[in-house]
């Protein structure tokens, strides 16, 4: 049987999901999330033609807060946990200009 | 003396504190000395603050002793699991992408425990970022089950649970996205309330499924759980889901807890619990015998959707985690690689170096779901159905006040059983998924124990924001039983 | 080979900096500038945990703006994460609104050369938060700054209705004046308050037949100049491009191109691996907002006439050129400060040129609006009142305006204080004419010839009175007087 979510397709998920998943990985994963998405398809007994998708539990809306100022944290801890940061930003190797910022 | 005093419930221990009975600086040093005698074995902490949990018992003495008025947990030492942020140390999630993260905030129950005097023991393991129904998925350590150490303790909040039940802390706190509550507290043998979604603050709760997640108590009786409660319970301004007084008022649980709910309906979902084990079958049919001779009605209802929880559960719990962790990335804190070869490298060597399989299989799970082509199938259709589920127990609540089922299929399984099979570990979820999706509340209290001396947890649900009366109903068993107070002896099986 | 026929095709995206004091999701202050990651605090920085609480202000200013143009506002919206990865992006999602945008179906309409405007429709309109930003020209490596991260970002998209670089520019103009005139934006350019990106395309016609050129979308202008110019550099890029190649339109050959703005040039961006794939759903953090009747008539109170109406208005009702017009309603403190002295009664081409020719002028000097001068429409009105009454004369009235602005007196108060009031008494003045036309009886023959020299006696006369008046005679009751007794 052909599985649900073969490697290639495993591999393009990772890719989206930015993780670097060994060969190993890729083909457990494959086996793995090919049997849950099979056991999934039970959903499919189930006609929901016309029943609302259910985002929130709660009926609830509107809640907001007023426009006024708090206390930013100072610079030092908001870097205090960065893996590597040059003066007071974030570092990072060389972002190449693509067209992955909107 | 010191067997004695760990053996207390909170509110025994919080009522000698503040009568001067008990110095919580002794329970204090008591509670360590147990955590050093026998958590090594048992695994259920990944910090303790014992320097701040000493110097927190002093204060709360000495201002006992010169007669100020104390909070409602006020020297009584208390474990959270380590999900929850706290600046008084690492907020792990039991990952090692977070391994050295010091968040420098607390969440709200944090803040919550500390302003009622709580003392904060320390954190427990549980499944990294609380994704299983073991704590084996736990990046940093091992914990076992009190009762049997070859055994889970179940998930996501093992660490708590296996805290609650040894000794090691006389509450906890865990969190529930699926059962993460419940599940551990049935197979450690003690209570554990997943509130209503909504009834608690999720502020400061590293997000795994952030519409399911709910923080709640693990406790050693139903009144613990009501004392809790009534400490984190209530709208918190930073969190936009926690609802506000005028919709759902908190209310002292303790008040009426002893008072029986007169009239009380209660629904047993028909067929549903056809494929618990026998010895768990056995416990609910006594179980339900106890609320008949309490003057309960029991009526068969049908919920015929509750089949399919578990498909939209996993579907929804992990599109939701798959873009929650999308921020450990290692640019901003947590576990960087040691030499990307470029930004993007950056991403994908750090997650993949800092996730373990369970929490990697459920972001792929959930991106897969989300992705384009396929969210229609998956994460919209399980939604919907989360909506049928919801109306199921709309409809059941308009005939019964509860809802009483099994927490899970079996007892505490062996550690090592599932681990290989991430289907079969996600269908043990069975009987507590259902809550998270429609929402409402749900507690597990011991119910008995199977051949091999396993606790067995009887879960109760009820409609969103009646907890008041959920832990009324659930103190009715409790005061005919005397489950909850057996205690395992994992001390014997180190020494 | 021969010039083709073509027709360009640009829609834009735009992106605006919401005014609010506190970013979207969270309290941290906006301030521009200022040290790096120094307006940052847990939720806007993504650590675990937190979660975003959505700000009131930045709903209603987006509502605002909406409603300006002309859009149908959504009864129910929601929060949506759209994904993706990037060092700016604290979360790796960007909290935005997807399939219910809070506004849609609306236009804008634009000011294109005298007199004449354009509707350009509007797909929708909808509120997200802003990235923060990455500094490249470090070496090997980037630096990341939050402080932008989480601002509150308008995100207005046009449908493709404009048709040469003078449109896209004549709307990026006019959005930024609606948005000051509204108050939700400051529109600081320099301080990348707004942001522009251009679908560009041409429809060429050859040999009989219509061809589409591929589309290009050129991220992140934040110039007037650089949006006309990069427009105009596609329309001739893309030209050659479909001269040499043939390329049309076809699925997935939308490209992304970047501007430089030093050589004045597009320039392909690197294409990513894989198709983007934002993976929205709805954010689980926040609840969804529903804006009833009674909301959306509070926020319409908070909406004022639109500059293009005021423009329109100022040319039909006051007669004022549409240049005059469009320079008076560049801003609305001018223009209701202009409308304003007028509707105290003053002629309206009179305090168009009070305020351009010399309020402006002030304003420029003081770097304030002419409405912040310190000086009250009123006293405005009055001073151009008393310039049309020939109290003071054209030029005195400049000067009165400038004293005005220093000293806070009241025009009438200042003329006659510098003595520049102008002497409009018929028998004072009666006597120096009389004294004029004694003196100089050949002028006073040539105009009352009738012949050619009339005229320029005439004026010759005028200006004896008005020097033995030293300037001060008013020139139009002398020459009242001159008619007279020349008759
Ligand atoms: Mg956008
Ligand atoms: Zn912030």
């Amino acid at each position: 049987m052909a599985k649900k979510l073969d490697e290639s397709q495993v591999r393009h998920v990772a890719k989206l999901a930015r993780l670097d998943l060994t060969d190993d990985e890729v083909a457990r994963f494959s086996g793995q999330l090919s049997a849950i998405l099979g056991y999934v398809e039970k959903l499919n007994e189930l006609d929901t033609d016309s029943v609302e998708p259910l985002a929130h539990c709660l009926p609830i809306h509107n809640i907001f807060r007023e426009d006024v100022v708090t206390e930013s944290l100072d610079t030092e801890s908001a870097l205090k946990n960065a893996p590597q940061r040059i003066d007071s930003f974030f570092k990072v190797p060389k972002i190449l200009e693509d067209d992955s910022g909107e | 003396m010191a067997d004695e005093l760990l053996n207390l419930t909170c509110k025994q221990l919080r009522d000698k504190i503040a009568a001067g009975a008990v110095k919580s600086t002794a329970v204090v040093e008591a509670v360590l000395a147990q955590i050093a005698d026998i958590d090594d074995t048992i695994g259920a902490y990944i910090s303790t603050f014992n320097k701040h949990a000493l110097e927190t018992a002093e204060a709360v003495d000495e201002k006992i002793a010169a007669g100020e008025s104390m909070g409602a947990l006020a020297g009584v030492p208390v474990a959270i699991k380590d999900n929850m942020c706290t600046d008084l140390g690492a907020t792990t999630c039991a990952s090692r992408i977070l391994e050295n993260f010091q968040a420098p905030y607390n969440a709200h129950v944090v803040e919550k425990l500390l302003a009622a005097d709580a003392v904060i023991i320390g954190k427990t393991n549980l499944d990294e970022f609380a994704m299983g129904s073991s704590t084996e998925n736990s990046g940093l350590k091992r914990t076992v089950n009190p009762w049997d150490m070859e055994r889970v303790p179940g998930g996501s909040s093992g660490g708590s649970a296996a805290a609650v039940a040894a000794r090691m802390c006389f509450a906890a706190l865990g969190s529930d996205t699926g059962g993460s509550i419940r599940q551990p507290a049935g197979f450690c043998g003690v209570v554990g309330l997943k509130p209503t979604y909504g009834r608690v603050s999720r502020f400061g709760l590293v997000a795994y499924g952030s519409s399911l997640d709910q923080i709640g108590p693990v406790t050693r009786d139903v009144a613990d759980a009501a004392l809790m409660m009534n400490v984190i319970a209530g709208r918190d301004k930073r969190d936009s889901t926690s609802v506000s007084e005028e919709m759902a008022p908190v209310c002292d649980y303790l008040e009426k807890l002893d008072e029986d709910v007169k009239g009380l309906k209660i629904a047993v979902a028909s067929g549903f619990n056809a494929g618990a084990d026998e010895h768990i079958r056995n416990a609910l049919a006594s179980a339900l015998d106890i609320y008949k001779n309490l003057g309960a009605q029991i009526v068969e209802v049908k919920m015929p959707h509750l089949d399919y929880a578990i498909a939209a559960y996993y579907l929804i719990a992990t599109a939701e985690a798959s873009s929650n962790l999308a921020r450990y990335d290692g640019v901003h804190y947590g576990h960087r690689t040691e030499s990307p070869a470029d930004y993007i490298e950056v991403y994908s060597k750090s997650r993949a170096e800092g996730f373990g399989a369970e929490v990697k299989r459920r972001i792929m799970l959930g991106t897969y779901a989300l992705s384009s082509g396929y969210y229609d199938a998956y994460y919209l259709k399980a939604l919907k159905v989360r909506n049928l589920i919801r109306k199921d127990f709309t409809n059941v609540f308009e005939k019964a006040d509860c809802i009483i089922m099994p927490t899970s299929p079996t007892t505490a399984f062996k550690l090592g059983e599932k681990i290989e099979d991430p289907l079969q570990m996600y269908l043990t979820d069975i009987y507590t998924l259902a809550a998270n999706l429609a929402g409402v509340p749900a507690i597990s209290i011991p119910c008995g124990f199977d051949a091999d001396n396993l606790p067995i947890g009887l879960q109760i649900l009820s409609p969103a924001f009646t907890e008041e009366k959920l832990l009324r109903i659930a103190r009715m068993f409790e005061s005919k039983t005397n489950y909850h107070t057996h205690r395992p002896k994992p001390a014997e099986h180190t020494k | 080979m021969s010039e083709l026929e073509y027709k360009l095709v640009v829609g834009l995206e735009i992106h605006v900096h919401l005014a609010t004091r506190t970013k979207l999701f969270c309290g941290c202050e906006l301030v521009y500038g200022g040290e790096a990651n120094s307006r940052v605090c847990p939720v806007c920085i993504g650590m675990p945990g937190v979660l975003p609480v959505m700000n009131a202000q930045a709903y209603e200013f987006a509502v605002l703006t909406a409603l300006a143009l002309n859009c149908k506002i959504a009864n129910f919206t929601k929060w949506d994460r759209k994904s993706y990865y990037y060092p700016d992006l604290p979360k790796n999602y960007q909290i935005s609104q997807y399939d219910l945008p809070l506004g849609e179906a609306g236009y804008i309409e634009i000011p294109l050369e005298t007199g004449r405007t354009k509707k350009i429709r509007i797909i929708r309109v909808h509120l997200e938060e802003d990235a923060g930003k990455n500094t490249h020209t470090l070496g090997n490596f980037s630096a990341v700054d939050l402080n932008r991260a989480g601002t509150p970002l308008l995100e207005i998209v046009t449908e493709p209705d404009m048709n040469s670089p003078e449109e896209v520019r004549a709307l990026a103009v006019e959005l930024q004046r609606i948005v000051r005139y509204l108050g939700v934006s400051d529109a600081d350019m320099q301080k990348g308050h707004m942001r522009f990106e251009p679908n560009i395309n041409l429809t060429i016609t050859k040999a009989g037949s219509e061809h589409k050129t591929p589309i290009v979308e050129v991220k992140n202008l934040n110039s007037f100049r650089a949006v006309e110019k990069s427009v105009a550099f596609e329309v001739q890029r893309q030209l050659d491009e479909f001269a040499e190649t043939g390329l049309t339109m076809a699925s997935g050959n939308k490209s992304t191109r970047g501007w430089d703005d030093e050589n004045e040039v597009t320039i392909l961006q690197r294409e990513k691996e894989e198709a983007h794939d934002y993976r929205y759903f709805p954010d689980p953090d926040l609840v969804p907002v529903e804006i009833d009747a009674e909301w959306l008539d509070e926020i319409k109170l908070r909406l004022c006439e639109l500059p293009i109406e005021m423009q329109k208005r100022f040319v039909t009702e006051y007669k004022l050129s549409d240049y005059d017009a469009g320079v008076l309603t560049g801003d609305r403190f001018t223009a209701e400060f202009f409308d304003t002295a007028v509707k105290a009664g003053a002629d309206a081409k009179r305090v168009c040129n009070l305020l351009t020719q010399t309020g402006m002028k002030l304003a420029n000097e003081a770097g304030c609006n002419v409405a912040d001068l310190g000086i009250s429409a009123e006293d405005l009105s009055k001073l151009a009142k008393m310039t049309d009454a020939g109290d003071i004369s054209a030029t005195a009235s400049a000067a009165i305006f400038e004293e005005m602005v220093k000293t806070k007196k009241a025009p009438d108060v200042i003329a006659s204080e510098l003595n520049l009031l102008q002497k409009s008494d018929a028998g004072e003045l009666e006597a120096v004419v009389d004294e004029v036309l004694a003196a100089n009886p050949d002028a006073v023959a040539d105009a009352t010839s009738g012949g050619k020299k009339t005229k320029k006696a005439r004026g010759f006369l005028l200006g004896q009175v008005m020097q033995k008046t030293k300037g001060q005679a008013n020139p139009k009751i002398v020459s009242q007087i001159l008619d007279k007794k020349l008759s």
